[in-house]
């Protein structure tokens, strides 16, 4: 069982082309910023919002095919869709809205009832299935939009953003219910997230898109050690720059060289993370081989480390200790220098 | 809320406004002689009145919906040309004189008019001083209200919850009546009080397109205003009891037109 998406598409301001290929048993997540192109995506594999050309095929059976002028409509795609707000029929039970894809797919009333008392039950809301869901947490509502996607026994789930109607403290329970319960599913399940928490804990295997287009692919190890823009390399907190590697070094498009230890030739991509820069009000002189001048312009705290952002030769960001942030006033900006070695460059391939 | 004085002017001219609704309204309960109340309202003609007041603003009503739920639809979801126009034509009755409403139907419906001489040679069908007349009538002028308070609830519908029927195999037949109505109820409940309650009072069209037979096309309005020359007494019972109806009707739509307050 496969699906395999094949898609270019124009809505409003974005241009969708991507092209997505997910095998039986694999969990993806779509991770990207807001107005990527995730939700349309979505909608386009489920048939929602047209597209203008390429293909949506699911085991080999071709859903969506403008250029044969095939279009199978969304209520006969065997497709199941867990909408960011839920979207549960504010006017039916729990049990009914859960019963609503076996009712409309021809089961009796009885036996509908049966079944989706029975996803009911193995979402753990027996004592919830005659509430409405307004009368539900935001926690237990997910539970039923996930119950009520995966009665009709499809063989693709959808999900967008599914935890991002949920505050803080439920999304970690919550969390950890959805990866049990994706995992009891065996057909093709694609997640739509901009959280890389989130992304990293339930899927096996990240697709990144930036303005509607494909931009890394790999396991959650892979894209967050070599993150290949600046969207992923901010989300994991590393400085990442891009240019020529020439044996020892990496040549920038502004003219600036990094001293980076395992260059070697071509288009490369270089992560330093920045607990390996150091900041020094004077120029320093020692062993590491990059030292630029800068000028500290911002600091933000995360947990009990300072990060401070440096516009020099490049912009990059330095983590240093509060103590040392109050030592050397780097709240105050001004002219700084800083450091790092040539082996603390991580360089790749672009 | 901040406490606030009104400025005198402003003070003056709402009173002024405000009693130019109280006073009219007090005078029909002051003015009506209660003890001839009982006999006037169980008086044959009255009750005949009453009934088919009832029956006609009720299928009226009936009427609006099964035509007006589906106009109201294509009009909320289907792009087609001349919508607009189609759109004004149709929201017309509800600024139209009802006097000229009557007319166009006589015209159209008549024994001599663009369908009804049809229907009359055809089926044997006339519709004018028919109880069916005063049912056409009543809707030409109410269906708008239903109309235009349905398609503004369509229209402020999350259509997403329409998507996610989809996606859980409900065919569009399916998506209509178990996801859009019921999503719409509030909307769909509003519409129709608004169209029985103006049925129930529509004067102009009824008695050009319909006549003024007593027990045949002779409504409550039409009997208050005949009763008004010939016994006005009369006339103020039946106009009372018209003003509960109505105010039973402001009374149970409270929460949508005056607030919660």
């Amino acid at each position: 069982m496969s699906l395999d998406v094949e898609v270019r598409t124009a809505l409003g301001a974005l241009r969708l082309e991507m092209k997505v290929q997910i095998e039986e048993g694999e969990v993806v997540a779509l991770l990207g910023p807001n107005g990527a192109g995730k939700t349309t995506l979505l909608r386009a594999i489920a048939g929602l919002v047209p597209i203008q050309s390429g293909r949506v095929e699911l085991d080999g059976q071709t859903l969506e095919e403008p250029a044969t002028g095939r279009y199978i409509p969304t209520e006969q795609r065997s497709i199941g869709f867990v909408f960011q707000d839920y979207l549960l029929f504010p006017h039916l039970s729990v049990l009914d809205n859960v019963a609503f894809g076996l009712r409309a797919r021809g089961a009796s009333r009885s036996e509908a009832g049966r079944r989706a008392m029975g996803w009911i039950e193995r979402v753990g809301l027996e004592n919830r299935a005659g509430s409405k869901p307004a009368e539900l947490s935001g926690g237990e509502r997910q539970r039923v939009a996930l119950a009520r996607a995966l009665a009709p026994d499809p063989r693709v789930l959808l999900l967008d953003e599914p935890l991002a109607a949920l505050d803080a403290t439920t999304r970690v329970a919550v969390r950890r219910d959805l990866k049990m319960h994706l995992a009891s599913f065996s057909g093709v399940r694609l997640l739509v997230t901009h959280d890389p928490l989130e992304a990293a804990t339930v899927a096996d295997r990240l697709i990144v898109m930036e303005e509607g287009k494909h931009v890394q692919t790999g396991t959650p190890v892979e894209v967050t050690e070599h993150p290949r823009s600046r969207y992923v390399a901010d989300l994991v907190g590393v400085n990442l720059y891009r240019g020529q590697a020439d044996h020892g070094s990496v040549l920038m498009p502004g003219g600036q060289v990094l001293a980076a230890a395992g260059a070697e030739a071509g288009e490369v991509f270089a992560v330093i993370h920045p607990r390996a820069v150091s900041v020094h009000r004077a120029k320093p002189e020692g062993s590491p081989r990059n030292v630029w001048h800068g000028r500290a312009h911002g600091v933000e705290l995360y947990g009990d480390r300072a990060r401070v952002m440096i516009k020099g030769e490049a912009p990059i960001v330095a983590e240093v200790t509060p103590a040392a942030l109050a030592e050397l006033k780097l709240a105050d900006g001004g002219d700084v220098w800083l450091s790092f070695k040539a082996t603390d460059v991580s360089v790749y391939p672009a | 809320m901040r406490r606030e004085r009104a400025p005198i002017w402003i003070a003056i001219l709402a009173a002024i406004g405000a009693a130019f609704f109280v006073v009219p309204l007090v005078g029909l309960v002051v003015r009506t002689p209660w003890g001839d109340a009982l006999q006037a309202l169980t008086s044959t003609d009255t009750l005949q009145a009453l009934k088919l007041s009832l029956i006609a603003s009720l299928s009226s009503t009936a009427l609006s919906l099964v035509l007006g739920v589906p106009l109201a639809w294509v009009y909320a979801r289907i792009d087609f040309p001349g919508r607009t126009v189609l759109r004004a034509l149709t929201t017309l009755p509800m600024v139209l004189p009802p006097v000229v409403g009557g007319i166009a139907l006589l015209l159209a419906f008549g024994r001599r008019g663009l369908l009804g001489s049809w229907l009359d040679a055809a089926f044997g069908i006339t519709l004018p001083f028919t109880t069916a007349g005063v049912v056409f009538a009543e809707t030409f002028v109410t269906m708008p209200f239903l109309v235009l308070t349905v398609q503004a609830g369509l229209r402020s519908l999350d259509r997403r919850y329409e998507d996610a029927a989809r996606t859980l195999g409900a065919r569009r037949w399916t998506v209509f009546t178990r996801v859009t109505l019921p999503l719409i109820a509030p909307s769909l409940f509003a519409g129709a009080v608004l169209c029985w309650a103006r049925a129930l009072g529509e004067f102009g069209a009824t008695i050009t397109f319909a006549g003024n037979f007593p027990g045949v096309t002779q409504t409550m309005p039409l009997a208050v205003y005949l009763l008004l020359e010939t016994n006005p007494e009369g006339s103020f019972i039946l106009s009372l009891l018209l003003l509960l109806v109505s105010l039973a009707v402001l009374v149970g739509l409270r929460h949508r037109w005056l607030g919660s307050a």
